[in-house]
């Protein structure tokens, strides 16, 4: 914070989070001893049950998907300066918006249905960022506040109109009708199969590709746009983006679009490529762990791509592990994000000074 | 409506609005100090859980109540060590606590007892009975807060000294007073409270800790402190008229209204979080926190 530490840049970026993944994991075997399981057995069914089967891995790639958008979500807000808590609101009111399009536009063929039920999902999950955006860029109010907010605001309006509005008549559920069929992004293994390619049945979809572009879109706009050289000046110095021409409120209120549209990128994967309808929770509280890929990601469009595959693995390692020992319940893969975010977040500069003085202590040893 | 219906709405409205009262003051001493804590939700939930398995264990209500002050305070110290000491982002270590107690709960209660992260059933003595009108012992406890709460920060030394630090912590630290000392302090005494809203969930109001039983109190609790603008009195008003939409939105369920019909309860649960939103974008009044509220503080070197 105010007091810098100086780090080589690939100890900032690859020693400082890695460091807190290790300790994460630490903690995370303690808590697997307390409540008397084997932590080394624990972490082998986690890997095998991951990685170790084609079907494991098609889950994993899956998780990361839906990882992948709420961490950049988070990612683009932090570049402009801004903590977007509200990654779970946005994506549910994405959900929405896919169920708007697709069970309204039910006559259209497959090519037009899909790219519309994105840019549903995309619209609604900006919109419902821009609100919190234009809040804070005109009237003052803090994001995080306003973010968490619309969080539960978004889960009661869903509630209400699930219940009342858009359930079948028939049904007991709190969802949808089935989406029309044309409007399913393919499943990995239908899609490979056609090319002969023979994958294990899993929920992967084609969503992962999207997720992907949607990084490089990122890396893209952040790195090498104007656009995102104004959103990082307004992130680094407000005071300083005045100057240079650059309106802050203006760059917040853009970022904010970004991030929530890219926060619908969840509703997209959930729903169009696995659930097929829309129904209560499917965010299931990814839309936080976005924040733990995010701190744990530097906020870049690569780091972000390796820590939602770890949370891919641990998401779906841990519903093995479930299966195998139920005493550790998937609950640990909240914990774990949870350390996370302290470790890579919150005390970030701990490990930042530990490392700083671990290097001035080798330096003076070699002279 | 006859008198009865009234008291009964009254009544219901308090035994609801305890739980946010408690975590609203933990909010307001936090915050008054410079330290924002949107982790009321895991301290609570933390608490809840501590309380209800020591009340089951040890067989009383008192042992649960200080088990769930005691794990509150370790949550607390967890996030005074990150925001304080280590000057981290504070809102980053609020998500982080309620994530940790989310998750920690749930498991340490399933590997426990079992029964998918409940603690079995407390009865008798592991409860908090009803003393004077209806209302446990807690009840009073958490409204007594609202005075000392009021008289400790507005009326001593100590008080002036935590609002000043977080307003000005150079001016207290020039003073020669530890800024560090004080914003402990602070977060201790949120634990504390934080404490006896989670014992109050699941000891006194509840017969046992249900996983995620907070259900977004902590939030609500941070909105009535915003709506409270970070005061005693009025957070008892705010916390008071948040239990009373509660208790209504409940009563209300399945009732038509003449000229309206029937009101959806979820637009009813909606109206807290909406009328934060409303008051902070300044449209009816300003809200203005602790003006050092959410920023480290680093001596001059």
């Amino acid at each position: 914070m105010s007091a810098p530490i100086d780090l080589p840049k690939w100890a900032d970026t690859v020693v400082v989070p890695a460091l807190s993944v290790v300790a994460a994991f630490l903690v995370a075997g303690l808590v697997v001893l307390g409540i008397g399981e084997n932590p080394l057995t624990a972490t082998r069914v986690l890997l095998q049950g991951s990685l170790g089967t084609g079907e494991g891995l098609g889950f994993t790639l899956f998780y990361m998907t839906d990882f992948i958008f709420v961490g950049l979500a988070v990612a683009v807000a932090f570049h402009a300066g801004l903590f977007n808590i509200g990654g779970e609101g946005q994506a549910t009111l994405a959900g929405l918006g896919v169920a708007l399009v697709l069970n309204n536009l039910t006559f259209l063929p497959g090519f037009l249905l899909i790219p519309l039920g994105i840019l549903g999902a995309a619209a609604f999950g900006a919109a419902w960022a821009a609100i919190p955006g234009y809040l804070q860029a005109k009237r003052g109010s803090h994001i995080v506040i306003t973010t968490i907010m619309f969080n539960w605001l978004a889960s009661v309006l869903i509630v209400y109109l699930l219940v009342n509005v858009l359930r079948e008549p028939q049904s007991m559920n709190p969802e949808t009708r089935a989406f029309p069929e044309q409007s399913y992004i393919p499943f990995m293994h239908e899609a490979l199969g056609a090319f002969g390619i023979q994958v294990p049945p899993s929920q992967l979809n084609l969503t992962l590709f999207l997720a992907l572009a949607a990084a490089y879109g990122v890396w893209l706009l952040i790195y090498r746009s104007r656009l995102g050289y104004a959103i990082r000046v307004v992130g680094a110095n407000p005071t300083a983006a005045v100057y240079a021409g650059i309106s802050p409120a203006r760059i917040i209120i853009i970022a904010m679009v970004i991030s929530g549209a890219l926060a619908g990128g969840l509703a997209v994967n959930e729903l169009m490529g696995y659930q097929h309808r829309l129904l209560l929770e499917f965010t299931a509280g990814y839309g936080f762990v976005g924040i733990a890929v995010a701190l744990m990601g530097r906020a870049h469009p690569v780091g972000i791509i390796l820590a939602s595959l770890l949370f891919g693995i641990l998401y779906q390692g841990g519903a093995e592990l479930a299966f195998e020992q139920p005493a550790i319940t998937r609950d640990m893969v909240v914990v774990i994000g949870g350390i996370i975010i302290l470790f890579a977040g919150a005390l970030d500069g701990l490990f930042r000074r530990l490392v700083a003085q671990a290097m001035t202590r080798s330096r003076l040893a070699r002279a | 409506m006859d008198l009865g219906t009234i008291v009964t709405i009254f009544d219901s409205s308090l035994r609801l609005s305890i739980p946010l009262l408690a975590a609203c003051l933990a909010g307001l001493w936090s915050e008054r100090s410079g330290v924002v804590d949107i982790g009321l939700e895991g301290k609570m939930l933390v608490a809840a859980f501590a309380a209800a398995a020591a009340s089951y264990a040890f067989g009383s209500a008192w042992i649960g109540l200080f088990a769930g002050i005691g794990a509150s305070i370790v949550f607390a110290l967890i996030h005074g060590f990150a925001s304080i000491s280590q000057r981290g982002n504070q809102i980053v270590s609020g998500v982080a606590i309620n994530m940790l107690a989310a998750g920690l709960t749930a498991i340490v209660g399933n590997a426990w007892y079992g029964q998918g992260g409940r603690t079995p059933p407390l009865e008798g003595e592991q409860r908090f009975g009803d003393v004077i009108l209806g209302h446990s012992a807690l009840v009073y406890i958490v409204l007594l807060a609202v005075p000392l709460t009021w008289f400790v920060l507005g009326r001593t030394r100590f008080g002036l000294r935590l609002r000043a630090v977080g307003e000005n912590p150079a001016a207290v630290d020039t003073a020669g007073i530890s800024v560090t000392g004080l914003r402990y302090a602070a977060v201790v005494i949120g634990g504390v409270l934080c404490g006896f809203a989670g014992a109050y969930l699941s000891v006194g109001q509840s017969a046992g800790f249900l996983p995620n039983m907070t259900a977004g109190k902590g939030f609500i609790a941070l909105a009535a402190l915003i709506f409270a603008k970070w005061r005693a009195w009025p957070a008892l008003g705010a916390c008071f008229l948040f239990g009373l939409l509660d208790a209504v939105a409940i009563r209300l369920q399945g009732i038509a209204l003449p000229g309206i019909g029937e009101v959806p309860v979820q637009a009813i649960q909606a109206l807290p979080y909406l009328m934060t939103v409303i008051l902070l974008a300044g449209v009816i009044g300003t809200a203005i926190p602790p003006r050092a509220s959410g920023i480290p503080y680093v001596k001059e070197r």
